[in-house]
């Protein structure tokens, strides 16, 4: 069930009536029940991956909770006959147990996912190394790829990080813990949760909350008109200068990277904004997922602001233990002392930092596209790191320059324009393809074709840019205005300009959106019949 | 705080309003383009009751001409035909419109049981957009909905044509409120002339069988006359066409269903020269639809049936009745001479 | 304390750490000088600092990672 779908629209609206209808200990289990039902209506079959999911969570949790307060236990009680020394070596074997535990629990949770969604990868790998060496091709098999499997395995295993280390309590009621894994506004899109922030506002009870509902409501259709006006009409060039790309070079390589920016950032910006916004009418706070990204003046700046609880769970989950894990920090020292401390200190923090970004790109999609997504990313941050002390002194030697608004601009536009750039990969699937075209901005020097008819020759009609630019205009001037306080927070003090603003909204996405079947004359054009 | 509330409301209302509007500016007229999509709604302006009712698809809508019925055998006559009529249109049209009247005679043409499943979602469109909202037209859409249509879209057409906000003509502002008659009395006139000149036959089937569906609303529409007490009579129109091929094994079906259930079948195709349709001249697109010519040659051949056989009187003699016959004769011929 | 501050100048000469209030939200160490600076106290203080601890609130400023340090050690 797509956010943009009628059936949708219903199903949220009936779930929201529901939720404020019944008692307030009663208010959960009705998000459980619309959880599971969006779940079981979005394919058939989905609904064992998650269950699977939960309860690995679930028992692995319980028992990592249960050695953790045994131990806790015991060291309370033994505290005045135990030494210090007794007791750190008592908490780390215990601690090392729980560990085995923990792995055992990832192993099961990720294994699902590896296995759904990496091993037509794997296989195709190891088949062109067979076919290389001469053995016949084979197929490989298809697996079904259950909905939003990346988010709930990603959100639970995190869940059970935390539970090892302490952070948070193990859920002991079950329902609960299903609750937090499928809660399906965020079950397409992300966020990606952490139990800490969401599991108590999830149980609690919520009372009906004018403001919020009108702040939350606001940002649902906010959501819709980026994703219908831009996000979606965008989408059919995209589609078009994919497909036909031994055609569309050149300019429409950066058409493309200057679409395809506009679509992502309206898709997923836009599914974001229905999400928190449809937790906000029931009065739960999600954390936000994006923070104005496209304003960002570099690269790490850019993914401190694109996609935040990916790029968070990815450093607390995997680039931290990953280098200071055990095995890194010898890996250090003895670097250290054979390279000396310039490269022996860098080397081991960036293989964690490589290897967290391959494991970013393996996430969003199973192809070398996506980690060759990730390791350029990768590089570049890791190029501006080791560029930062000739930054710095070229804001010394030309500081009013570099505190000049246009400086700022200038570097908005440039980390856009990489990103967008990298991004482009998305879109081609195939790494060499990609470069090739990107190559052929340079080589094929099609720029005039923009003026005849380029611009309205790959499915977008002239109505069709102007849809676009308008709602590209007017995300940029909401944003702009919201960098302090979300411009909603304010429309919704203030109730005759909030109806007007979603009345207006609800016209504007009704007619000038792009969705249900789209008119084309001639399919009404008699056939002979 | 009152006067927030009826502010707000007032706000609602006042795009309820607009958003009505843009719907109606919005929608397909079908006034210039595509002319047979008015011709479902066409039916509630007409007043009174008929002798005969056609529904089917073009092979009624192109093939019999109610005026001529009139003029020739004084029998009053209403067809309700629209492109692509699908049996489960035909069949809730026909339901909706024995509630408004009850005629003696109801003619069904056969073409359309070649289509087990849903075909073509403009075509659906067409035919049920112009249908006034009742229990049969609900009934109807679902019978007929492919699979990326949605209900809620019939009942909000906005949401199927809000795309056309980019090629709104002035078209769209002239039938605003009020559209044009297009046919007469559902018959929609081609008068031009092209002649068949192929006799290509159609090719072959892995499977002739007609699908069950189509019995089953054979039976409703069968039951439904025999309630109401009217004579339900199935025909095939006269036309054979390599892209509309009619088969024998379909029409052995046919025959075998009539014969079964006490009903006159007749196929026109094998009567064609009986009935005096000349190819080179009666057809608009090379044999594939009658133009006005080969109609009206088909009408008073069906005439003749229709009243020997079914009875049907002569109303010629009511006087009130005439009046509004000479009114449709009139605009019918000024159609048919060019002057419109 | 001497030896922190000694750490933290080598990480970032420009930056005079006794006087930031908070070092994360100023924007003035990433993830990656995080780890450095964990790797650089472990081997100094020769303590372990765990993966959880690397949190925002424990390296807000120079008195927070001590106290971290004096914890770790205690614990």
């Amino acid at each position: 069930m797509l956010f943009t779908s009628f059936s949708f629209v219903l199903f949220a609206a009936l779930t929201m009536l529901l939720y404020f209808i019944v008692p307030g200990r009663m208010q959960w289990k009705v998000l459980l029940l619309s959880s599971l039902v969006f779940y079981a209506l979005s394919g058939e079959g989905y609904l064992i991956f998650i269950l699977y999911t939960a309860l690995v969570t679930f028992l692995t949790a319980h028992v990592l909770q249960h050695r953790a307060d045994a131990e806790d236990a015991f060291v309370e009680k033994n505290r005045a006959t135990m030494e210090k020394a007794e007791r750190k070596a008592y908490r780390a074997r215990e601690k090392k147990k729980r560990f085995r535990v923990l792995c055992a629990g990832l192993f099961l949770g990720f294994g699902m996912l590896a296995v759904l969604k990496y091993t037509a990868f794997v296989i195709d790998g190891v088949r062109s190394v067979w076919t290389a060496f001469g053995g016949e091709s084979f197929s490989i098999p298809s697996l079904l790829l259950p909905l939003g499997i990346s988010f709930y395995t990603f959100q639970s295993m995190g869940y059970l990080i935390d539970v090892y280390r302490k952070k948070v309590r193990a859920e002991r009621n079950f329902a609960r813990l299903l609750l937090f894994v499928s809660y399906f506004p965020q079950l397409l899109q992300g966020p990606i949760s952490r139990f800490g922030d969401l599991q108590e506002q999830l149980i609690t009870p919520h009372r009906f909350d004018g403001v919020s509902l009108r702040a939350g409501l606001l940002r649902v259709m906010w959501g819709y008109f980026k994703k219908m006006i831009v996000a979606d009409t965008a989408m059919v060039a995209i589609k078009t200068l994919v497909s036909e790309s031994d055609v569309y070079q050149g300019v429409y390589v950066v058409l493309l990277i200057l679409l395809y920016s506009a679509q992502i950032y309206g898709d997923f910006t836009g599914g974001i904004d229905i999400t928190i916004g449809l937790s906000e009418m029931m009065g739960i706070k999600l954390t936000e997922n994006f923070n104005r990204p496209f304003s960002s003046k570099s690269t790490k700046e850019y993914w401190n602001r694109w996609h935040i609880t990916m790029g968070s769970w990815f450093t607390d989950y995997i680039f931290y233990p990953l280098s200071v894990s055990r095995p890194m920090q010898k890996f250090s020292m003895a670097s250290c002392s054979k390279l000396g401390n310039i490269v022996g200190m860098r080397l081991p923090v960036y293989a964690a930092t490589v290897a967290t970004w391959f494991l970013t790109g393996l996430w969003h999609g199973a192809g070398w596209n996506f980690i060759v997504w990730g390791l350029l990313n990768c590089l570049v941050i890791l190029v501006s790191r080791e560029l930062e002390p000739l930054y710095r002194r070229f804001n010394k030697r030309f500081p009013r320059l570099t505190a000049s608004a246009p400086w700022g601009a200038w570097q908005a536009i440039r980390t856009f324009l990489l990103m967008g750039l990298i991004r482009s990969l998305d879109c081609y699937r195939d790494v060499s393809l990609t470069f090739r075209l990107w190559g052929s901005m340079l080589t094929t020097w099609n720029w005039s074709e923009l003026f005849s008819d380029g611009l309205t020759s790959f499915g977008l009609s002239q109505s069709d840019w102007a849809v676009i630019l308008i709602g590209v205009a007017v995300i940029f001037f909401v944003s702009s205005a919201g960098k302090d306080t979300p411009v909603r927070h304010r429309v919704a003090k203030r109730p005759i300009l909030w109806c007007a603003l979603v009345c207006i909204m609800t016209a504007v996405v009704l007619i000038f959106g792009a969705y249900g079947i789209g008119y084309d004359a001639s399919q009404f054009i008699y056939t002979q019949f | 705080m009152k006067k927030r509330i009826f502010a707000c409301i007032a706000i609602v209302l006042l795009t309820g309003v607009f958003l009505g509007f843009a719907q109606a500016l919005l929608m397909p007229k079908y006034m210039s383009a595509s002319r047979e999509g008015a011709l479902i709604g066409e039916y509630y302006n007409e007043s009174g009751s008929h002798d005969v009712l056609f529904v089917g698809d073009c092979e009624v809508y192109e093939s019999f001409t109610p005026p001529t019925l009139w003029e020739k055998y004084g029998i009053t006559s209403y067809i309700r035909g629209s492109a692509q009529q699908l049996i489960w249109h035909s069949y809730y049209l026909l339901e909706e419109m024995l509630k408004r009247e009850t005629p003696k005679v109801v003619v069904y043409n056969v073409l359309a049981m070649k289509y087990g499943k849903p075909q073509s979602e403009a075509y659906n469109r067409m035919t049920l957009d112009g249908m006034q909202w009742s229990v049969s037209k609900t009934r109807a859409i679902y019978a007929s909905m492919t699979e990326d249509e949605d209900f809620i879209s019939y009942v909000l057409p906005l949401l199927r044509f809000h795309s056309r906000w980019s090629e709104i003509s002035g078209e769209d502002f002239q039938y605003l409120f009020s559209r044009d008659t297009v046919s007469h009395n559902g018959y929609l006139m081609q008068t031009g002339i092209k002649e068949k000149t192929s006799d290509r036959v159609g090719t072959e089937l892995g499977d002739y069988t007609l699908s069950s569906v189509c019995f089953d609303y054979l039976d409703k529409m069968r039951t439904l006359c025999e309630e109401k007490g009217v004579e339900l009579v199935l025909i095939k129109a006269p036309t054979n066409s390599w892209g509309y091929y009619w088969y024998d094994e379909w029409d052995a079906q046919i025959i075998d269903y009539a014969a079964k259930n006490e009903l006159d079948y007749y196929n026109f195709i094998p009567l064609a020269e009986e009935i005096g349709i000349d190819w080179s001249t009666d057809t608009y697109d090379a044999g594939v639809h009658l133009n006005v010519y080969g109609a009206e040659k088909l009408t008073d051949y069906f005439g003749t049936i229709l009243a020997e056989t079914y009875g049907l009187e002569d109303r010629r003699g009511d006087e009130a009745l005439s009046d509004v016959w000479e009114g449709k004769l009139k605009t019918y011929y000024k159609e048919r001479n060019g002057e419109k | 304390m001497e030896k922190l501050l000694e750490i933290l100048n080598h990480l970032h000469p420009d930056v005079d750490f006794a006087e930031v209030e908070d070092l994360y939200d100023e924007g003035v160490l990433d993830s990656l000088d995080m780890v450095r600076l964990v790797t650089e106290i472990g081997q100094a203080f020769d303590i372990s600092i765990p993966a959880e601890e690397l949190i925002p609130e424990n390296f807000q400023n120079v008195d927070t990672i001590w106290a971290l340090i004096e914890r770790l050690d205690e614990e």
